[in-house]
């Protein structure tokens, strides 16, 4: 793949190949072909780009580690191990890359009200950070099953001035939040800015998004190079929408010898139908704005999904990633909800890095093609995001009160 | 002449406005369906808007959504939603009807057998809410081949330049959605809306449909005094769900609802 294959994408039509695209209600139409043009001006605009990386630098701490994760390597033989922490990130994930962006993207835009939607409740956190940080008016929207999966997030943000709006519509989750973002933004467009948190949605969405993220594979890249001597041989990261997988992914899309996985939620098995894996066991459809691989029965209705990680439970996934499936660029892979669990087990008492449950499908997996590889190789796994948030869930599995 | 075309230009030969209601296919209940669409042709409907249900109406506000829902729990499918056009067919060969929803359960189908079939049931145009002009390349020409409607929405936000290009690419009529917002949502403002609509009127020839917050027989009369056509759907949603126990009570509610919807368009010319 060359440097202006990966440049020329998405297209005019925020296309990628077959997926992405603008499929909103007539009402959103101009104020995505707003943002676009505005974007592109900005991205081209040193004062913007220069506020950007004062942001990443100094409030959300950036440029974060690239960890030897020595003992994990020993105990899982084959490949070296290597963490990109982006659990070290302020509010604890890579969410907040993206957020301070968009955050400074509404304010250069005037626009002083924000929407967001969340499914574990990091992108709600983290919008709701940089919201209080810019003095913006935020309104979160949260499934209303999430809302009490996730009460330590839902606390977090109202501390941070957030409103919380819980969903009780469709399957009141992560897709149902998403509709009702919309929702608010046709009623409220003039004012309201949407941060979406993943790169889904209508175009311009996954190309800003993924802008915003790279920043996570360009330091990747550079401190393999310093601290390896090398390119990595294989990058690993979680899949729902896939923020952090595209940011990890993209700066690596030219070199070839890199191998890329992105492992989505198997939840209690591909085989039951119980998961949130579209890109594993989905068909191309349309849905929020974009097309790309869903979840669907066969009368195109969107199935409701099943994770043990709130983070993933999604439907969709960005069609960046669908379109890098097709190609063959990337590997789409899924671990269950006990393969995670035993990543998350593995990761705290062997590094003292406790991971977010979407990021223990990624440590998962890491693990086990690590064990596949030679001693010379090395994988890097992105480490999304810290897990204290899903404290609550993994308490209950593990049927302690706490 | 498509019959959108025809029954359009005969109410305009008249000097009378088009009265288009929605309602969601299968709800309350699909067997319901077709003696509904009936009902509305009775109570004086010129075009039938008919929902295809689908799981995520994000253009949608709770009325339509929980229309949806009623709908899918007995499981209908486009497939069926085709059989009801077919089967009111079979007694009404003049009525327009417009199938309205979502890309998704079209894409699942598959557009050229979607088309097809459409064709075959007598439906007469389709709208589809999440589909722009810019993305409809592949879909539009089949919907063209088969003479059906391509019906495109305007919205307050959308520029003058958009207008043409959306006009061009749509037949029928275009659906101009009164207000920012979601269905069943805001409050109209028909002074804001005449001006709007008067402005679409210098951009295209085609028949102006306003939707969106038309409830009672006093905005209809309002929104036709501007446009060609005035579409109802939260308030007939709404009557649906509230009497969904007793379809005999339910066919006179709706009756109830549009007869002086009707009158008031028609008196707009006397």
């Amino acid at each position: 793949m060359t440097e202006e294959m990966l440049s020329a994408l998405p297209d005019a039509r925020g296309h990628f190949g077959a997926f992405g695209g603008r499929f909103v209600s007539e009402t959103l139409f101009d104020s995505l072909l707003t943002l676009e043009t505005q974007y592109k001006e900005l991205k081209q605009d040193p004062e913007f780009q220069a506020r950007f990386d004062k942001e990443l630098a100094d409030y959300v701490g950036r440029p974060t580690p690239l960890y030897f994760a020595e003992r994990l390597s020993r105990e899982t033989g084959g490949a070296q191990i290597w963490l990109k922490r982006e659990d070290l990130c302020h509010t604890g994930a890579h969410k907040v890359n993206n957020t301070i962006g968009q955050a400074l993207l509404a304010s250069f835009l005037g626009k002083k009200r924000i929407i967001a939607e969340t499914g574990a409740g990091q992108h709600g956190v983290a919008t709701a950070t940089v919201c209080a940080r810019l003095g913006l008016e935020c309104h979160v929207f949260m499934g209303a099953e999430d809302v009490q999966r996730q009460s330590l997030n839902v606390f977090r943000m109202k501390l941070l001035g957030a409103e919380v709006h819980a969903v009780e519509s469709g399957t009141r989750t992560l897709k149902d939040a998403m509709n009702d973002a919309m929702r608010d933004w046709v009623a409220n467009v003039d004012d309201t800015f949407y941060i979406i948190g993943t790169v889904a949605g209508p175009h311009p969405y996954p190309l800003l998004v993924r802008d915003f993220q790279s920043v996570i594979g360009r330091e990747t890249r550079r401190q393999a190079l310093e601290k390896t001597g090398k390119l990595p041989d294989a990058l690993v990261a979680c899949v729902g929408g896939g923020s952090n997988a595209i940011g990890m992914f993209y700066p690596f899309l030219g070199d070839e010898s890199v191998e890329l996985y992105g492992v989505e939620a198997g939840g209690l098995g591909i085989e039951t139908g119980q998961h949130a894996a579209p890109l594993c066991a989905g068909r191309p459809g349309v849905l929020h704005g974009n097309r790309t691989y869903l979840m669907e029965d066969e009368n195109g209705q969107i199935a409701g999904t099943h994770s043990v990680s709130a983070g993933l439970d999604y439907p969709g996934v960005g069609p960046e990633h669908s379109w890098l499936k097709d190609i063959g660029r990337a590997n789409y892979v899924s671990v269950t909800d006990d393969e995670a669990m035993e990543g998350f087990r593995k990761l705290t008492r062997v590094e003292g890095i406790m991971p977010a449950l979407e990021t223990a499908h990624a440590v998962a997996y890491g693990m086990k093609l690590a064990a596949t590889m030679d001693k010379d190789q090395t994988v890097v796994i992105n480490v999304s995001g810290r897990g204290d948030k899903d404290i609550n869930t993994v308490a209950k599995l593990e049927g302690i009160g706490i | 002449m498509s019959r959108i075309e025809g029954a359009l230009k005969a109410l305009k030969g008249q000097g009378r406005k088009a009265l288009i209601p929605y309602i969601t296919a299968g709800d309350p209940h699909p067997d319901t369906t077709v003696e509904l669409m009936h009902t509305l042709v009775e109570a004086g409907s010129d075009i039938i808007e008919l929902g295809v249900p689908f799981s995520d109406p994000m253009a949608d506000g709770p009325v339509i959504q929980r229309a949806c829902e009623r709908s899918l729990k007995h499981g209908t499918s486009l497939r069926q939603v085709l059989a009801m056009v077919k089967e009111f067919r079979t007694k009404d060969a003049d009525t327009p009807v417009v199938l309205m929803g979502y890309l998704n359960p079209m894409e699942a189908m598959g557009y050229e057998a979607f088309a097809d079939a459409a064709a075959d049931a007598g439906v007469d145009g389709i709208l589809t809410v999440d589909l722009p002009p810019e993305e409809a390349d592949e879909v539009a020409p089949l919907f063209t081949q088969r003479k059906l409607d391509a019906i495109f929405l305007l919205a307050p936000t959308t520029t003058d330049d958009r207008i043409r290009a959306i006009s061009e690419h749509s037949s029928g009529y275009v659906y101009y959605v009164s207000f920012k917002g979601v269905t069943g949502a805001g409050k109209i403002d028909v002074d804001e809306v005449a001006a709007k609509v008067e402005h679409i009127h210098h951009l295209t020839a085609l028949p102006v449909g306003v939707g969106f917050g038309i409830r009672d027989a006093e905005t209809a009369a309002a929104v036709g005094r501007v446009s060609d056509g005035v579409i109802v759907g939260s308030v007939l949603v709404d009557t649906i769900a509230r009497n969904q126990a007793d379809t005999d009570k339910l066919k006179q509610a709706l009756k109830d609802l549009l007869h002086p919807m009707r009158e008031a368009l028609d008196g707009l010319t006397s």
